[in-house]
């Protein structure tokens, strides 16, 4: 059954590669749920499995065994094309590297999702955006000539682009000042207040701290809560 | 945003990247349409060479006409018309035409649509002993040649001896002590020496030449001829003596036809075989120039598809350097939600925007490269003749195939990475 507020439900998640000789489960039956307005930090030690996690809740990686659910589709099910398309309008992504494209400016860079779906009023959208973030003055500069919280704010403003339902963050504060870092985390925080829900996997503690809901992760397992109070601490 | 902006920014960016594609591709193009457009000139100049060679030829061939026009009047006509009466005989032991016939079959003939023959000079001939002064001669008397009605007037091989005048052969001029302008008598009849002729080594040495209408009266032959003399025409077949008798006799029945011995015959050949040379001449410069052309074409079959394959390999390597590049990128655009093929699009879109604009620098480059080299005569304008627009479609086809299909395997690859696996690596 899903919830009336559920946007996310995964269910028994795994998903293991081969190392060499060996098998390394990295995610191993995962089970949770994220509801609308809800923003889940989900923290853990580097190699622990989050990044795939998120990878799979994106449509980019098919799990193992298990089931991911977006507003009660599976991604998984779906074409390639279809998930493709699914992607540019039910998920938005930020990633600790930014990705921006290297040639492009920054209303162009978050402008991109428009290729996916041909959005009408793209570039008015895109400015609402800029505007927002306060980038206007940086609108025809190219990522190399931002900041690292600038080029951060232009990647939420793509991620943000098509209102998505569900924003995946991976370390989004990982390369950013704490002044760039709270105004990345306050935008994350406004996003899941507007209704959509934010699943950021991270081991900052700044970070997690403006999450409403953290989860621990230790070799692909979530960690049962009182161990995850540990890990918040430590 | 749109992906053609897209991939227009991606080359502005990448701008090394770009150059050295579009420089393979305008090195592809460059060298097929050079190839095209010297093979081109090639025939473009053998055409005109040939043409030269065959005026040259026609130019020769007129002079050759014209010497042999003068040897023929050396050697005098080839065809003799005798009276039926005429014993052969007697004709050849003695050189002498005693038989005769009336002056109006000279007329009948010219009237005639006779093909066979042509310049036609009737003539009176008598061996007699010039009383004056005592010494024998042959006595012929012509008045020009009867042009035949029905072709075009041609240029007459022996003039008409003027009424009053004379013309001497060489013996005849060397003995009496002749020259021209002396006045002397003939038969109690005054002419003056109006020419002299070298020496001949025939019995025009010893002939004495007046006006026919005269020699007739002299010899009390109005209205008759001993002969017609006529030149055969270089149309007749194989066994052309029997054509002419056969022609003639349906002119003028009775009538008996001599040729005149082997000097015609000779001419004859002589007139072919000299034409013949031309021709040869001809196809073997013809020959030879196809020969070039050929060697050229088997060149640029080799060297065109060496130099568009080398290029093709190399537009590939730099798409397949611009894919790994752009890893991230790609990555990021999947995770964003663009479909496989428009990744793939990126790729191959980008390669032909490359293609086309490489066929435009290219064809533009072979074809000056064509002008240049292709060393057309100053008559020909090079730019004119060597622009081709079929050449220009062709290299605005061929050159974003070349590059689309060099790229095809990069953009799938592009196309098929997995974004899960660059996003985790990024």
């Amino acid at each position: 059954m899903i919830g009336k507020n559920m946007l996310l439900e995964l269910v028994e998640l795994s998903k293991s590669y081969k190392s060499g000789s060996k098998r390394v489960q990295a995610v191993d039956g995962i089970s949770l749920t994220v509801d609308a307005g809800e923003f889940l930090a989900i923290k853990g030690a580097s190699g622990c499995g989050k990044s795939t996690l998120l990878l799979m809740v994106g449509g980019l990686l098919s799990p193992d065994s298990g089931q991911v659910l977006i507003e009660g589709t599976d991604p998984y099910a779906l074409s390639s094309d279809q998930r493709a398309r699914f992607r540019s309008t039910h998920l938005g992504f930020v990633f600790q590297q930014f990705h921006l494209v290297p040639y492009l400016n920054v209303l162009d860079n978050v402008l991109i999702p428009a290729l996916a779906t041909n959005r009408s009023q793209a570039k008015a959208r895109a400015n609402e955006l800029i505007s927002h973030f306060g980038l206007e003055h940086r609108l025809h500069h190219t990522p190399a000539e931002l900041s690292t919280g600038e080029k951060q704010r232009v990647a939420l403003a793509r991620a943000l682009f098509h209102q998505p339902k569900v924003l995946l963050a991976d370390e989004p504060t990982g390369n950013l000042d704490s002044e760039n870092s709270e105004i990345v985390l306050n935008a994350l925080n406004q996003f899941a207040k507007d209704g959509g829900c934010v699943l950021m996997v991270t081991h900052d503690d700044q970070a997690v701290k403006s999450a409403q809901r953290v989860l621990g992760i230790k070799e692909g397992r979530l960690m049962p809560e009182t161990e995850t109070e540990v890990l918040i601490k430590s | 945003m749109s992906l053609f902006r897209l991939i227009i920014q991606e080359m502005q960016h990448r701008k090394i990247n770009f150059l050295l594609g579009l420089v393979s591709v305008v090195i592809a193009v460059a060298c097929l349409i050079a190839a095209l457009t010297l093979l081109q000139a090639d025939e473009i100049q053998t055409t005109f060479i040939l043409e030269k060679k065959a005026e040259e030829v026609k130019e020769a061939g007129n002079q050759l006409e014209d010497a042999m026009r003068k040897i023929t009047k050396g050697l005098g006509f080839n065809i003799l018309i005798l009276p039926a009466n005429q014993d052969l005989n007697e004709f050849h032991l003695t050189g002498i035409v005693a038989g005769t016939m009336p002056e109006t079959n000279v007329k009948t003939l010219a009237e005639s649509k006779i093909v066979t023959v042509n310049h036609l000079l009737p003539m009176v001939a008598k061996k007699i002993t010039w009383p004056e002064k005592k010494c024998d001669v042959i006595l012929t008397g012509t008045r020009g040649e009867v042009p035949i009605l029905h072709r075009a007037l041609k240029k007459p091989l022996q003039q008409q001896v003027p009424k009053g005048s004379m013309v001497l052969g060489h013996q005849i001029q060397q003995k009496l002590g002749l020259s021209k302008g002396d006045e002397v008598q003939l038969l109690g009849k005054k002419f003056k020496v109006t020419q002299t002729y070298p020496e001949r080594g025939t019995a025009d040495d010893s002939t004495v030449w007046i006006n026919l209408e005269e020699a007739q009266e002299l010899l009390g032959m109005q209205n008759l001829v001993n002969a017609i003399l006529a030149l055969e025409c270089n149309c007749a077949a194989e066994d052309r003596v029997a054509q002419i008798r056969d022609e003639i006799s349906k002119i003028l029945p009775g009538t008996q036809i001599i040729e005149r011995g082997p000097p015609a015959l000779a001419r004859a050949e002589a007139r072919n075989q000299a034409h013949a040379s031309a021709v040869a001449s001809l196809e073997q410069e013809k020959a030879s120039r196809i020969q070039m052309i050929e060697r050229h074409a088997d060149f640029a079959a080799v060297l065109v598809p060496l130099v568009v394959l080398g290029c093709g390999a190399w537009i590939g390597f730099l798409s397949l350097e611009n894919v790994r590049r752009r890893a991230a990128e790609i990555g990021v655009l999947r995770a964003i939600g663009l479909r496989s093929t428009q990744v793939f699009g990126i790729f191959i879109i980008k390669a032909f925007v490359i293609g086309v604009i490489g066929a435009l620098i290219g064809y533009f480059l072979g074809y000056g490269i064509g002008i240049i080299w292709g060393n057309l005569p100053e008559s020909v304008n090079p730019e004119e003749a060597l622009f081709s627009g079929r050449w220009l479609l062709l290299s605005l086809i061929f050159a974003p195939v070349l590059a689309s299909l060099s790229s095809w395997i990069p953009a799938l690859l592009a196309a098929r990475q997995d974004p899960a696996t660059i996003l985790q690596e990024g």
